[in-house]
């Protein structure tokens, strides 16, 4: 049993959404290589720790929205943006 | 494949490991002797010729059939826990080779004959019990792809047939199988030799058979690090110390991709829990496994008794092995809809397993862009029943230094030249 906070109902139990997996930037389509799009498409961090995933609120709002959880508790957080732009950098 | 097949010039005990037998039973029982312990604790030395990250069956088959069949015994087994504490110890132990596509069906065929004379070649008791294999199908299509995958087995001379709901009455009769249920039983896919296993003797028969040929398995033993130079693997860094070695093999299930991060290869794997639940033990009344990829579960009964419930895996990526209500919650009603006269049963307890799921539900085996360092990996939900010829082949990877014509199809190159194996249809349960 998870609760997920949706950005736009609150906080609803897991079974009402659909996991969407990691979200990585899409490559550009007219100037990626075989590799980028190998990577986008298939490869994975995977990691045991904090993630940043998509998820699609289908019985509620039927939104997809991203959201940073934790792979080994479970728990989550809203994404913060300047945490994410450090992490980039 | 190898003609010595897991045995050295005809015997496999070295080392002085006692055999057991129907005799040393009547004398350790007769003289309450004390039974040596089936393998050693070794201290670890500075260097080996092979160091195997991950003490399942994967593992331990793979250090087993490297010192048997190719002579190479400077062989450690690193286990973060105790062997046989992963995957290998979580599974619902259920044998089959009726997969869908020729790949999947000739690998796993190999593997139950392997499975098959386990016991002999290891002299040690593995319990595997072919009472048959069972997959329901509940509606037109899947019907269909019963009748798909019956052809394709059958080509494979893998024993596979679909039947209809009379016969399946006859094999099971417990099962509902009148047309008024909310998922009438239309027919099955057959698969005698399907069955079950004690799946802690086959990790122990390894680690034991190992043991006696010299493989060193070191228990509590965290692999931290992976040493590369120049795109070659020398050495593993553990929190017991440093290990030098041309050659590093990821075993590791649900943590693949951790392992593989440490030598800077990038894995298409994310892992996912999969639940599974064991009831009270009743007397024997399930002669077979009984599948429903429609009601995603699966059920057999022990040689205890218990009834073994699986499922498929849990709706979100992660690495926690807590269980879930909505799995029991599930796999009850779920099991209630297939046999309802087992509803005044109690579940003893339920577990989580984590799985290596790959995007094409199909393993990554072979060498990797880094010298020296082999995955064994993406087994997802069914890496149990592949154990025996996982290791065979992976022996004779690193051993040969190219991957055997019969994992050849299970390469990394294949994401990037987009040679996908889909075994997708074919998994037990839809995922």
């Amino acid at each position: 049993m998870m609760l997920l906070t949706c950005p736009w109902c609150g906080p609803r139990n897991s079974t009402e959404f659909r996991f969407g997996g990691e979200s990585h930037p899409r490559p550009r389509p007219d100037a990626a290589t075989p590799e980028e799009w190998r990577d986008y498409l298939y490869f994975a961090t995977n990691p045991r720790g904090w993630s940043r995933e998509t998820w699609y609120h289908g019985s509620g709002c039927r939104r997809y929205f991203a959201i940073e959880r934790h792979t080994e508790t479970n728990e989550h957080r809203a994404i913060d943006e300047r945490r994410a732009a450090e992490a980039r950098r | 494949m190898h003609p010595t097949n897991g045995r050295v010039n005809g015997h496999h005990r070295r080392n002085g490991t006692p055999r057991y037998s129907a005799w040393s039973l009547v004398q350790h029982g007769l003289t309450g002797a004390e039974w040596s312990r089936a393998w050693r604790a070794h201290p670890m030395r500075k260097s080996y010729d092979v160091v195997i990250v991950g003490g399942g069956v994967h593992g331990l088959a793979t250090a087993y059939y490297l010192a048997t069949n190719h002579g190479i015994r400077n062989i450690a087994v690193l286990e973060k826990g105790y062997i046989g504490g992963g995957g290998s110890g979580r599974n619902t132990a259920i044998l089959r080779s009726n997969y869908l596509t020729p790949e999947g069906v000739r690998f796993y065929d190999r593997s139950i004959k392997l499975y098959e004379r386990l016991a002999a070649d290891l002299n040690f008791n593995v319990m595997f019990s072919q009472r048959g294999h069972l997959t329901l199908a509940h509606n037109d299509a899947s019907l269909r792809t019963m009748h798909w995958r019956a052809e394709v087995n059958k080509l494979q001379n893998v024993d596979s047939e679909v039947i209809g709901p009379d016969k399946i009455k006859e094999l099971v009769p417990y099962l509902d199988t009148s047309t008024t249920t909310r998922y009438p039983i239309l027919g099955a896919l057959y698969h005698p030799p399907g069955g079950i296993i004690r799946h802690d003797a086959v990790v122990w028969g390894y680690a034991r058979t190992a043991d006696a040929n010299g493989v060193h398995i070191h228990q509590k033993t965290e692999v931290t690090g992976i040493d590369v130079e120049g795109g070659r693997v020398t050495g593993v860094q553990t929190d017991q110390g440093r290990i030098a070695t041309p050659v590093v093999v990821n075993c590791t299930a649900g943590w693949a991709t951790l392992i593989s991060d440490m030598a800077g290869v990038r894995m298409p794997v994310q892992t996912f829990p999969l639940q599974a639940a064991v009831t009270e033990p009743v007397k024997p009344f399930l002669d077979t496994v009984v599948v429903s990829g429609t009601l995603h579960v699966y059920v057999s009964q022990t040689d205890r008794g218990e009834l073994v419930f699986g499922a498929s895996v849990d709706p979100f990526a992660s690495y926690s092995m807590r269980g879930s209500l909505e799995f029991t919650e599930g796999v009850a009603g779920h099991v209630l809809e297939l046999m309802p006269a087992v509803s005044k049963m109690r579940l003893l307890r339920q577990w989580a397993g984590l799985c290596d799921m790959t995007p094409d539900y199909s393993p990554i085996m072979g060498p990797t862009e880094v010298e020296g360092f082999y995955v064994d990996v993406g087994w997802g939900t069914y890496g149990f029943k592949a154990g025996p010829v996982s290791g065979e082949a992976m022996a004779d990877c690193i051993a040969n230094q190219r991957p055997p014509e019969i994992i050849s199809a299970f390469g990394i190159d294949r994401f990037l030249q987009g040679r996908l194996v889909g075994e997708k249809g074919a998994a037990a349960v839809g995922h």
